[in-house]
């Protein structure tokens, strides 16, 4: 399945587009998605490790399911205020 | 009310907002533009948000401080794009019938929308560089070049 991952502030940077399509098993889970994109992007990897991955308009943790239609997003740790 | 705004914040219409005859206290809190942040001056800062997730998780945030603390309004406004020294990026507003839950539910909502809410500062220096700031990684600053 094809995801769309929207990106935002430093990773958008990095990556130097706000949104990335990935190609991924169905069923993958945001860990797969991880990985997927540090392979893809590797200018992501001084974040990689800090990133988070929001689905819809929650939080997603790694071991949370995907599907084709959601809304993904990327980005590294806020900073609001 | 909860708003992501690009205008400038007008605090008055928002302190107004949460006003209420219930209310015996009303703490407004607002967030400026520093200029000297551990020793680097700041020439402006930049905001970036995910709006609709911003404004779900500010909603959120409301959701949470009425489980918490009997108050009677909330009002969360965050701005976005640039901001020059003293701007105003964020305020907060809440009533309440006495004054410790307006000050407790004001706090922790600031506190926990810079944990939470998806939105981002980046910081230019008065000397031309640029820093995206997120917490927890430390990265030397990039020279502008196309900014």
């Amino acid at each position: 399945m094809k995801i769309n991952v929207r990106l935002f502030a430093q990773a958008r940077d990095l990556v130097g587009s706000d949104q990335v399509a990935l190609q991924l098993p169905d069923q993958a889970t945001v860990a797969e998605l991880r990985t997927e994109l540090a392979a893809q992007y590797p200018d992501l990897a001084p974040l990689a490790a800090h990133l988070l991955i929001a689905v819809g308009v929650d939080y997603a943790d790694d071991v949370a399911p995907l599907n084709a239609e959601d809304d993904v997003a990327c980005f590294p740790p806020v900073s609001g205020g | 009310m909860i708003e992501l705004t690009r205008e400038t914040i007008d605090y008055t219409a928002l302190t107004e907002s949460v006003r209420s005859h219930q209310a015996g206290a009303v703490v407004l809190f607002l967030g400026t533009v520093r200029e000297m942040t551990d020793g680097r001056q700041t020439a402006v800062l930049d905001y970036d948000a995910y709006p609709e997730m911003a404004e779900a998780k500010m909603a959120e945030l409301e959701a949470e401080a009425r489980r918490l603390w009997p108050v009677i309004e909330v009002g969360i406004v965050h701005r976005t794009g640039r901001h020059d020294l003293g701007e105003i990026s964020v305020a907060v507003a809440v009533s309440s019938p006495h004054r410790p839950q307006a000050f407790e539910a004001g706090r922790h909502l600031i506190d926990r929308l810079k944990e939470i809410v998806p939105i981002w500062k980046k910081e230019t220096y008065s000397d031309g560089t640029t820093e995206w700031v997120h917490p927890g990684i430390d990265q030397p600053s990039t020279e502008s070049t196309n900014e």
